[in-house]
């Protein structure tokens, strides 16, 4: 499926596939467009199934010019089966895509991959991004096997395990006194200054945001060439959430899966939660926030891709909730309790919110729902603290029996 | 010494290439007013047909989301900064 162009989502000009990711006429964001693909359903299917098991399998509706390589393999992660989850929660087929399996621990490695690979066909010798904590690893890791050197502009309050995390891999990390609202901003200026430097997600984000349609096409092949009747993810710009039912409709156009788009739920934390307002507003203008969570890796206060986020939600006869810090604190443990996945919170963040839909009986019996865990529990590890109890005893077999009596037979 | 209205590089060719424009105006709003009688053209890339600002345009004040404060009625004095840049950015 060979792009074509870069075309503007608000009023349909079209420019050159190039490094640019605003419309000069309206300012609204560009987006990678296709032709149709090469081949018939059967030869396409025979295509991915044939290829390896990374994101590159999927590379007819990827939008680079040559054959798709990367360093760092990334993608193909297991989709797990979670019935004691969806026991626990009274819901019928519940799965997990478990994305802590990528090099770096979360989906931001597949949406790097993509804008790496298409910046090197551009011939950008820097690979730089603003970032809440997971695309800085990202970024690091895959500019480190690529051999470029990369700047990582973050909020200066991370959390510690992203930054060490970053800083391993030898990338220049610039901690901005701001919110990531703040870093974006200033990123924004600086890619405008800087030609040479690929910004992954600002002049190089509308490849980079390709890079999410993977994890829908991958969930279609994993359960069998079948589409899932919800799928409940994040939102933090709101890219993802958005190019995933994109992913699912390219598959369907291409002949490639039966059905329609999922319903989409979206889901925010509260302490960050402009497109969940918005959608219980009616609207679909994003007011801006001045973020506080736990959920760092979701404090966009500005989402960019808001507006279509709240849309897709609707049209899919979805929603779009928010959950409080708690409810995201419970969200980690219930998942590591049922499935064995340690989630970081923006995961938490995802199940409080399957938690809430299925409270709220939204959910049929017979539907069959997909969640986005999209990172690693390792990365927010201050999350979960104090949340269960350590028993400290001597070494001492007496000890031992007397905290933990053996059961009377 | 009025005020400066920086442009990102996406609007300056209809700025004769200029990256900031000193302007006169007590608002935020004043002052784009008097970028667009400098600059026409950029009316119409930044704003929508009643005037206030096409969606994926942000506007900042010294560093703030003029959202955070009152809009484009936000006051400005002279000396002071005000920046356009895309909102289309991050994520």
């Amino acid at each position: 499926m060979p792009a074509d162009a870069l075309k503007c989502k608000e009023c349909k000009t079209e420019y050159p596939l190039e490094a640019r990711f605003v419309c000069e006429r309206c300012f609204g964001p560009l987006e990678v467009s296709y032709s149709a693909p090469n081949g018939d359903p059967a030869e396409i299917k025979r295509r991915i199934q044939a290829g390896p098991h990374t994101i590159w399998r999927y590379a007819d509706f990827l939008p680079l010019a040559g054959p798709a390589r990367s360093a760092l393999p990334t993608g193909w992660t297991p989709l797990v089966k979670a019935d004691r989850l969806a026991e626990r929660l009274g819901l019928g087929e519940v799965w997990i895509k478990n994305e802590t399996a990528n090099p770096t621990h979360s989906f931001k490695d597949r949406v790097v991959s993509v804008a790496l690979a298409r910046a090197t066909e551009l011939g950008f010798d820097t690979l730089a991004c603003a970032s809440t904590g997971n695309l800085a690893n990202a970024v690091a890791a895959h500019a480190a096997a690529a051999g470029l050197p990369a700047y990582v502009l973050i909020p200066h309050d991370l959390e510690e395990q992203k930054i060490l995390a970053t800083g391993a891999y030898g990338a220049q990390i610039v901690a901005v006194t701001g919110n990531y609202d703040d870093v974006n901003r200033l990123c924004t200026q600086v890619s405008g200054e800087r030609p040479n430097w690929a910004f992954v997600n600002i002049n190089m984000r509308p490849y980079y945001a390709e890079g999410s349609k993977t994890l829908a096409f991958e969930t279609v092949e994993q359960l069998g060439w079948e589409l899932p009747d919800r799928v409940v993810g994040p939102i933090a710009s709101g890219s993802q959430f958005t190019k995933l039912a994109r992913g699912f409709q390219e598959f369907i156009d291409a002949g490639l899966v039966e059905g329609s788009v999922p319903t989409m739920n979206g889901a925010q934390a509260l302490g960050c939660s402009p497109v969940a307002t918005a959608f219980a507003a009616g609207t679909d203008v994003c007011k801006p926030v001045k973020p506080d969570t736990i959920a760092k890796s979701l404090a966009i206060g500005n989402p960019a891709d808001g507006p279509y986020a709240v849309e897709l939600a609707r049209s899919t006869g979805g929603s779009i909730d928010s959950v409080t810090d708690d409810e995201i604190r419970a969200g980690i443990r219930l998942l590591a309790e049922t499935t064995g996945i340690f989630t970081e919170t923006a995961g938490g963040v995802t199940i409080g919110t399957l938690a809430k839909l299925a409270e709220r009986g939204d959910i049929g019996p017979e539907e069959r729902v997909v969640c986005m865990v999209t990172g690693d529990g390792l990365k927010t590890i201050d999350a979960v603290r104090d949340t269960f109890e350590v028993a400290t005893i001597p070494a001492d077999l007496d000890a031992f029996d007397e905290r933990f009596a053996p059961a009377v037979a | 010494m009025g005020v400066t209205v920086k442009l990102p590089t996406q609007l300056r060719d209809a700025a004769g290439g200029s990256s900031a424009v000193t302007v006169e105006g007590g608002t935020v709003g004043e002052a784009l007013n008097g970028l667009y009688s400098e600059h026409a053209e950029l009316r119409e890339r930044i704003a929508d047909g009643d005037g206030s600002l096409r969606r994926f345009v942000n506007v900042y004040l010294k560093g703030e989301d003029i959202r955070f404060l009152d809009g484009l009625d936000t006051e400005v004095a002279d000396g002071d900064e005000v920046t356009i840049l895309p909102a289309v950015a991050g994520g």
